[in-house]
């Protein structure tokens, strides 16, 4: 089957500003694609470009097969959700849901049935009869959700779309729509920025930056595998430790040599990451980093530090100290007997470590 | 107890505010006497009798109210060798100004909506050199135009001066729109792309019913536009197709003989009737629509 999506070489140009630059993406029937990345690098853009809003100044894109680079958007089967909502501001909710059927010329019984269990899904019954100008941020977000939902096209865009909403409704609707595109299948592409939203829904995610695209794969390669140190340090909360290392080689693997402010370098040995350049940079999640009795065997080492800041979080205590001229942030137990002044020993787990170069930002193992 | 209100200290200055207030009032007051002056006199004339206003003031009331010159205004006077009097004019007024109203204020707001909307090359140049149509000065196009509609074969019928009236206020109307409509997300329009909609559908969907205060602004501008013309008019009409404006003139013009103030001044509040009765109607939302700007989704 050919992919549901299938972006080639695509560039976008705003008068002389390159806004995306040799975009490629492809995604299969079913997929869920996120799109992650830094405030204005082109994500809003993008979808636009998919949905045929934005002309694209050079590249070719397909939706099912057909190939879609000049076809106007009312004849691209696609249903988009903005990240400004733009709702209707002279229509009532119910109005602004079901206008996308009644231009298509859907009948009266199917539009009521498609609201109500829109509506139903959206908690926004009471709200059908309101303005858009009535409502919350969140509500319009959901409204806006549900124009798109009454919808069965063959992808789905949708630009933040629960942005705006409280922690609670945010992850009541994350399993919605994790629960719709089980259920319905259906393709999807969604930028977020919140790191749990790409984790949890995507099927695979796309990180962006400046209109280039860093890396795409599934939660799992991008969270332990990121392609360069830009992905490293974007995804994650808190970010992966990004530590300037020195390696040296030797029978038993290599060893990793931090360098620490009025103190002896700790030392630390990878036995499966060889032929290492002299100077990385040492990459390693905060959950990798634990409290000396958690983690036991296989790579962990152990090591003591000098804590300068404790906070804890609920399930976890975070633990920043200094190592190798950078804040470095520990992930340990909730209770911990790190506290901020003193040593504590700590244990280092390299079995999913990553390493990139200093110069080019590349990952190298 | 100690007084320890905080307005205690500001006491004499409330006294101050109070008579600035009342200071600006009479000034208002005055000003507004000032320009009412005039209207009060045409209606005290015009229901005067010819002997009274030999003989009275300009300001003094009638001492006997009669309709009669109002009466002739209407019907009886003349206009050179006709002695219709208004009537026939007002109508052609009215056929005039309300098609010219309805086609400028709606060709208007298609302009402005595919300027601000449907961005396309060259939108910005082609807004720019209908902004200098609103600035050229009339009498330029008069023979130009003449010609025109001679060749088009409405010169001197009531299309015609409706056609040359909705040229001439597309200008306006077509900048009225494109700014009301400018400050209307884009994304309104993407979105109603997305669901399906087309150029029309999407105009009159979601961009008219928007357009509710700039629209009474549009008409209320183009009614008075066109009601008061009098260039036009007079170039480009003949015998029975002349507006209200140029039948006034002929009648203040062409009385022979006495001189009747009394109909010369209720055939001009006639002539001015509609204009101001739209901005009674209308005024409020005139105000409103030329200050309201930004639409919240
Ligand atoms: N109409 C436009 N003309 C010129 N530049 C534009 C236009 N629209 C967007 N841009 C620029 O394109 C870049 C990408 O914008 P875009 O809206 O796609 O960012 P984004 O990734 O969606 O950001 P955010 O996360 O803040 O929504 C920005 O630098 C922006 O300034
Ligand atoms: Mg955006």
């Amino acid at each position: 089957m050919s992919p549901i999506l299938e972006i080639n070489n695509l560039f976008k140009s705003y008068g002389s500003t390159e806004i995306l630059k040799d975009i490629n993406v492809s995604i299969e029937e079913g997929d869920f694609l996120v799109l992650v990345g830094p405030s204005g690098c082109g994500k809003s853009t993008l979808l636009n470009c998919i949905a045929g809003l934005e002309p694209i100044s050079g590249g070719a894109l397909s939706i099912g097969g057909r190939d879609m680079t000049t076809v106007s958007p009312k004849d691209r089967d696609i249903a988009m959700v903005f990240q400004s909502y733009a709702l209707y501001p002279t229509m009532t909710v119910a109005k602004n849901i079901t206008f996308g059927m009644k231009v298509r010329g859907v009948d009266a019984a199917t539009q009521a049935e498609k609201l109500a269990y829109v509506a139903q899904q959206l908690q926004i019954e009471p709200l059908l009869k309101r303005k858009p100008g009535q409502l919350s941020g969140g509500q319009r977000q959901r409204v806006a959700m549900g124009r798109a939902l009454v919808r069965d096209p063959k992808l789905f865009l949708f630009d933040e779309p629960l942005s705006n909403l409280d922690a609670k409704l945010r992850v009541e609707m994350r399993t919605e729509l994790k629960a719709l595109h089980q259920r319905l299948g259906a393709s999807m592409v969604y930028v977020t920025h919140d790191q749990i939203e790409a984790m949890t829904l995507a099927t695979k995610i796309v990180v962006m930056k400046g209109g280039v695209i860093q890396q795409i794969g599934t939660p799992s390669e991008i969270y332990n595998r990121p392609a360069n140190l830009f992905v490293a340090d974007f995804m994650g909360s808190p970010a992966m430790n990004l530590i300037p290392a020195k390696t040296r080689s030797s029978d038993a693997g290599t060893h990793i040599e931090i360098a620490r402010e009025n103190d002896a370098p700790i030392v630390l040995s990878d036995s499966k990451n060889r032929d290492l350049p002299q100077d990385v940079i040492l990459g390693v999640r905060p959950e990798d980093i634990a409290d000396a009795a958690k983690l036991a065997g296989g790579e962990a080492q152990g090591a003591e530090c000098l804590i300068d800041i404790v906070e804890p979080a609920g399930a976890d205590t975070f633990a920043v100290m200094q190592l190798g001229g950078k804040h470095v942030t520990a992930r340990l137990h909730s209770e911990t007997t790190a506290a901020a002044g003193l040593p504590q020993k700590l244990t280092f787990d390299l079995g999913k470590a990553s390493y990139f170069s200093p110069d080019t930002g590349l990952r190298l193992n | 107890m100690a007084d320890i209100s905080p307005y205690t200290e500001a006491r004499p200055s409330q006294a101050g505010k109070i008579a600035l207030r009342w200071g600006l009032y009479l000034l208002l007051g005055l000003f507004a006497i000032f320009y009412l002056m005039p209207l009060f006199v045409m209606v005290m004339t015009s229901l005067k009798s010819l002997d009274e206003i030999r003989t009275g003031d300009l300001i003094s009331l009638p001492r006997e109210v009669t309709f009669d010159a109002w009466r002739t205004a209407w019907s009886g006077a003349c206009t050179g060798i006709q002695c219709e009097g208004m009537r026939p004019y007002f109508w052609n007024s009215m056929l005039i100004a309300i098609p010219g109203v309805a086609i400028s204020t709606l060709l208007g707001a298609m302009n402005g909506y595919v300027i601000s909307q449907w961005n396309f090359r060259g939108a910005n140049i082609i807004f720019s050199l209908m902004l200098f149509g609103c600035f050229i000065p009339f009498q330029v196009v008069l023979l130009p135009m003449a010609r025109m509609l001679g060749m088009m074969g409405i010169a001197g019928t009531i299309p015609g001066l409706i056609f040359v009236h909705v040229i001439y206020g597309l200008g306006f109307t077509t900048l009225f729109f494109r700014n009301y409509y400018v400050s209307i997300p884009s994304e309104l329009t993407k979105a109603a792309k997305v669901d399906g909609a087309g150029f029309f559908r999407i105009f009159w969907s979601i961009f008219l019913p928007l357009s509710i205060p700039i629209i009474v602004v549009t008409v209320i501008w183009q009614f008075t536009q066109i009601w008061n013309d009098f260039l036009f008019g007079v170039s480009f009409s003949q015998a029975g197709t002349q507006p209200v404006t140029v039948a006034l003139n002929n009648i203040v013009n062409s009385t022979t003989g006495v001189k009747e103030y009394n109909v010369d001044m209720a055939a001009a509040i006639i002539a001015a009737l509609p204009t101001l009765l739209v901005y009674v109607v209308a005024g409020k939302y005139f105000v409103r629509g030329l200050t309201a700007g930004s639409v919240k989704g």
